[in-house]
C-alpha cells in the first residue's frame, strides 16, 4: 500500500519539479537583474510569461488526450486580428467583443475536435491543415497590421494590482480557476486523461470517448483565443504574422515538455505546463540579465531548450527492461 | 441454386475486374492524380497557357525543391516519426554552402558536399536523441531547429549572409540540360530514384517500413533498428540541406527565413500521397503526386489572383477534404 501522500507526490512530481525548476531560476534572475525586482520589472515578466502560459494549457488539454495541437498559434493570431476591430467603445461593446473573440476561438478548437473524432484525421495533419485556414481567417481581417482595443481594459490587465502584484498573475489565476479545475475535477477531464492513457481502453471500459475529446479541443481553443486577446491588451493592434503564429506553437509545445506533460499522452497538468512556460521565458530574460553578447542568445536559448527538454522527455532511466524502450 | 452459374456470366466477370482493379490501386494514390488532372482542367479553363510545356516544366522546376525536401521527410514519417527540424537545417543547407563558396576556389568546388554534410551532422544529432535516448521526435527535431537556428544567427551575426551561391549550386538550381528539361527537374528524379530503391530493394527500407508499422516487432526479429532510425534520421537532415542547396543556387544567395515556407507543405505532401502519418504505410510515387498537386494548387491559386488569405483557406480546406476522402483512420471498436 502506498499512502495517501507519496501517491500524491508521485503523481505531481512532473509539476513539482517544474515549480521548483522556475522558482531557482526566477531567484537567479529577480537577484540579478540591475533594477531589482519592482513592480514594473515583475509586470512586464509576468504579461509575457502569462501570455505563454495560456497558451501553453491550450496545447496541454490536447495533449493530454494523445493527440497534438499545431494550430493554438494560429488560432491565437485569429483571435487577436479579430480583437483588434471588435474589443472596442463603450463597456457593453466592449464586453460583447471579448465575448464574439473567445466564441470564435471555442468555434476553432470544436472544428478541430469534430474533424480529428468524426473525420478521423490524425490531430496533427488536421491541425497543420485548419491552422492554415485560421491563419487564412485572420489575414482576411487584418491584412496590414492596425486596429485598436479598449485602452482602458488592455491597461489594466496588463498594468499592475494596487498592492504592485501584476494583474496578469490574477487573471491567470482566474483562468486556472474557471476552466482548468473544474475540467480536471469533472468526470469528462478524467475522461480525458483515460483516453490520453489509452484510447481502446477507456472505449471498452465505457468512458465517453469522444465527448472528451470534443471538450478538449473545444477549451483548447478556448484558451488559445484567451492569448490571443491578450496579445492585443499588450500590443493595442491586432497583426496577421504567420511567423508570430508559428512560433507560439513551437513554444508551446516546448513549454508543455518542460513542464512535465508527457507527449504521449495521459499524465502531466496545466499547472506543470504554467511552469514549464515561465520558465521558459525566464531562460530568455536570463540571457538578457547576464548580458549574453545578443548574437549568442538564441543559440544559449536553443542550447539550453534543448538540454531541458531533452533531460524532462528522456525515458531511459524509467525502463525495466530492453524491450520497454520499443513501447 | 439456380442463381449460382449467374456468378460466371459477363456481368459478373466485368465486376471481378473492377474489383481487381479497385484493390490493386491505391486510392490515395488514384485521387492525388485525380486532383492533379482537376487543377490543370480549371487551370487550362482559365488559361490555354496552363498547359504549355513550358508552364509545366517551370512548375516541375519549383515542385522540385519541395520534392527533394519531402523525400527526407517521407522517410522519417514511414518510421511513425516526425522532423520539425527543416525549417533551419534547410537554411543551414543554403548558408553554409554559400559560406564555403566565398572560401576560396576549393571552398567553391565543396560548397555542396559542405551544405549537404551540415545538414546531415544535425539530423545525425537528432537521430541519435530518437533513436538512443529514446526521445519523441517531435521534441528532438523542435529542439534541434531551435538549436540550428541560434547556430545560423552566430555565424550570420543575424543578418542576411552576403555570400553568393557558388556556380555548381546555380548550374543545378536554375540551367537545362537535354531537351530543356531544367537540372532541378533531373536532380529531384536521382533523389527519387535512390530513395525508391532504398525504400523497397534494401534491408534499410524494409527495416524502414517494419519499424513504421511496430518497431517491437521489428527489434525482436532482430532488425537494427536503432541504426535504422538514426541513419533515417540522418538522410532526411542532408536532404533538407540538398533542398536549401538549391534553393540558395535557385536565389542565388541563401537568406534566414529560407526554410520556414516548406516545413508544413513537406508534411502535407507526404501525407496527401497516401503516406500514413502513423507510419509503416505509403510508396514515393505518392509523395510525388502530393507534392505536385500541392506546387500546382499554390501555383494556380496565384495565377487566379486569389487573394492571399483566400490561397490559405483553399490550402487548408483542400488538404482538409482530400484527407477525409481517403485517409481516415479505423474505428475505435475496429
Amino acid at each position: 500500500m502506498i499512502s495517501d501522500r507519496s501517491f500524491w507526490l508521485r503523481e505531481h512530481k512532473a509539476t513539482l519539479l517544474a515549480f521548483a525548476a522556475f522558482v531557482v531560476m526566477f531567484t537567479i534572475y529577480a537577484a540579478n537583474h540591475p533594477a531589482g525586482l519592482n513592480a514594473n520589472v515583475a509586470t512586464t515578466a509576468a504579461n509575457k510569461g502569462v501570455l505563454l502560459a495560456i497558451v501553453a494549457m491550450a496545447q496541454t488539454l490536447v495533449v493530454l488526450t494523445s493527440g497534438i495541437d499545431l494550430s493554438v498559434g494560429m488560432v491565437m493570431i485569429l483571435a487577436n486580428c479579430l480583437a483588434s476591430s471588435i474589443v472596442v467603445g463603450s463597456p457593453l461593446m466592449t464586453t460583447v467583443g471579448v465575448v464574439g473573440v473567445l466564441l470564435v476561438g471555442a468555434m476553432c478548437g470544436a472544428i478541430n475536435g469534430v474533424i480529428v473524432i468524426f473525420g478521423r484525421l490524425q490531430p496533427i495533419v488536421t491541425t497543420i491543415a485548419t491552422g492554415a485556414v485560421y491563419y487564412g481567417a485572420a489575414l482576411a481581417l487584418r491584412p496590414v497590421p492596425g486596429g485598436d482595443v479598449n485602452t482602458s481594459l488592455a491597461d489594466a490587465l496588463t498594468g499592475h494590482l494596487p498592492g504592485g502584484v501584476p494583474a496578469s498573475l490574477a487573471l491567470l489565476l482566474a483562468v486556472v480557476a474557471v476552466i482548468w479545475m473544474p475540467f480536471r475535477r469533472s468526470a469528462i477531464g478524467r475522461a480525458a486523461y483515460a483516453v490520453g492513457s489509452s484510447e481502446v481502453a477507456a472505449y471498452m471500459s465505457g468512458v465517453p470517448v469522444r465527448r472528451a475529446k470534443f471538450v478538449a479541443y473545444t477549451l483548447s481553443g478556448l484558451l488559445a483565443s484567451m492569448a490571443g486577446l491578450f496579445v492585443t491588451f499588450i500590443t493595442y493592434t491586432g497583426e496577421a504574422s504567420a511567423a508570430n503564429g508559428n512560433t507560439y506553437t513551437l513554444y508551446s509545445i516546448a513549454a508543455v515538455v518542460l513542464g512535465g506533460v508527457s507527449l504521449f499522452g495521459g499524465s502531466g497538468s496545466a499547472i506543470g505546463a504554467i511552469f514549464g512556460a515561465l520558465m521558459f521565458r525566464t531562460i530568455g530574460d536570463l540571457l538578457f540579465v547576464f548580458n549574453v553578447e545578443p548574437l549568442w542568445q538564441p543559440l544559449f536559448q536553443g542550447v539550453v531548450l534543448s538540454a531541458a527538454v531533452c533531460l524532462g522527455a528522456v525515458r531511459l532511466l524509467r525502463v525495466r527492461n530492453r524491450l520497454d524502450l520499443y513501447g | 441454386m439456380a442463381e449460382a452459374p449467374s456468378a460466371t456470366t459477363r456481368s459478373g466477370r466485368i465486376v471481378d475486374i473492377v474489383d481487381t482493379l479497385r484493390r490493386r490501386i491505391d486510392p490515395a494514390l488514384a485521387w492525388a492524380f485525380g486532383c492533379i488532372v482537376l487543377v490543370l482542367l480549371v487551370g487550362s479553363l482559365y488559361s490555354s497557357s496552363f498547359l504549355s510545356p513550358q508552364y509545366l516544366l517551370q512548375q516541375l522546376k519549383v515542385a522540385s525543391f519541395l520534392g527533394v525536401i519531402a523525400t527526407g521527410t517521407m522517410i522519417v514519417v514511414l518510421l511513425g516519426q516526425i522532423d520539425l527540424s527543416v525549417p533551419w537545417v534547410v537554411a543551414v543547407g543554403g548558408m553554409m554552402a554559400t559560406a564555403a563558396t566565398g572560401w576560396g576556389p576549393l571552398g567553391e568546388a565543396m560548397a555542396i558536399p559542405v551544405g549537404i554534410g551540415c545538414g546531415v551532422a544535425l539530423g545525425l544529432v537528432s537521430g541519435i536523441g530518437v533513436a538512443f535516448l529514446r526521445i519523441p521526435s517531435m521534441v528532438v527535431t523542435l529542439a534541434m531547429n531551435a538549436v540550428a537556428q541560434g547556430l545560423m544567427v552566430v555565424h550570420t551575426g543575424g543578418f542576411s549572409p552576403q555570400d553568393s551561391s557558388s556556380r555548381a549550386m546555380r548550374f543545378l538550381a536554375t540551367g537545362n540540360s537535354v531537351f530543356g528539361i531544367p537540372n532541378a527537374v533531373l536532380v529531384w528524379v536521382a533523389v527519387g530514384a535512390a530513395a525508391v530503391f532504398l525504400l523497397t530493394r534494401t534491408t534499410f527500407g524494409r527495416t524502414v517500413y517494419a519499424i513504421g508499422n511496430r518497431e517491437r516487432a521489428a527489434y525482436l526479429s532482430g532488425a537494427r533498428t536503432r541504426t535504422v532510425v538514426m541513419t533515417a534520421f540522418a538522410l532526411a537532415g542532408g536532404l533538407s540541406a540538398f533542398g536549401g542547396v538549391l534553393l540558395a543556387g535557385y536565389a542565388s544567395k541563401a537568406a534566414q527565413a529560407m526554410g520556414d515556407p516548406y516545413l508544413l507543405p513537406a508534411i502535407a505532401a507526404v501525407v496527401l500521397g497516401g503516406t500514413s502519418i502513423l507510419g509503416g504505410r505509403g510508396s514515393y510515387i505518392g509523395t510525388v503526386a502530393g507534392v505536385i498537386l500541392i506546387t500546382l494548387l499554390q501555383s494556380i491559386l496565384s495565377v487566379m489572383q486569389m487573394p492571399e488569405y483566400g490561397r490559405h483557406v483553399t490550402y487548408g480546406v483542400v488538404i482538409v477534404a482530400m484527407l477525409l476522402i481517403y485517409g481516415r483512420g479505423r474505428r475505435t471498436a475496429e
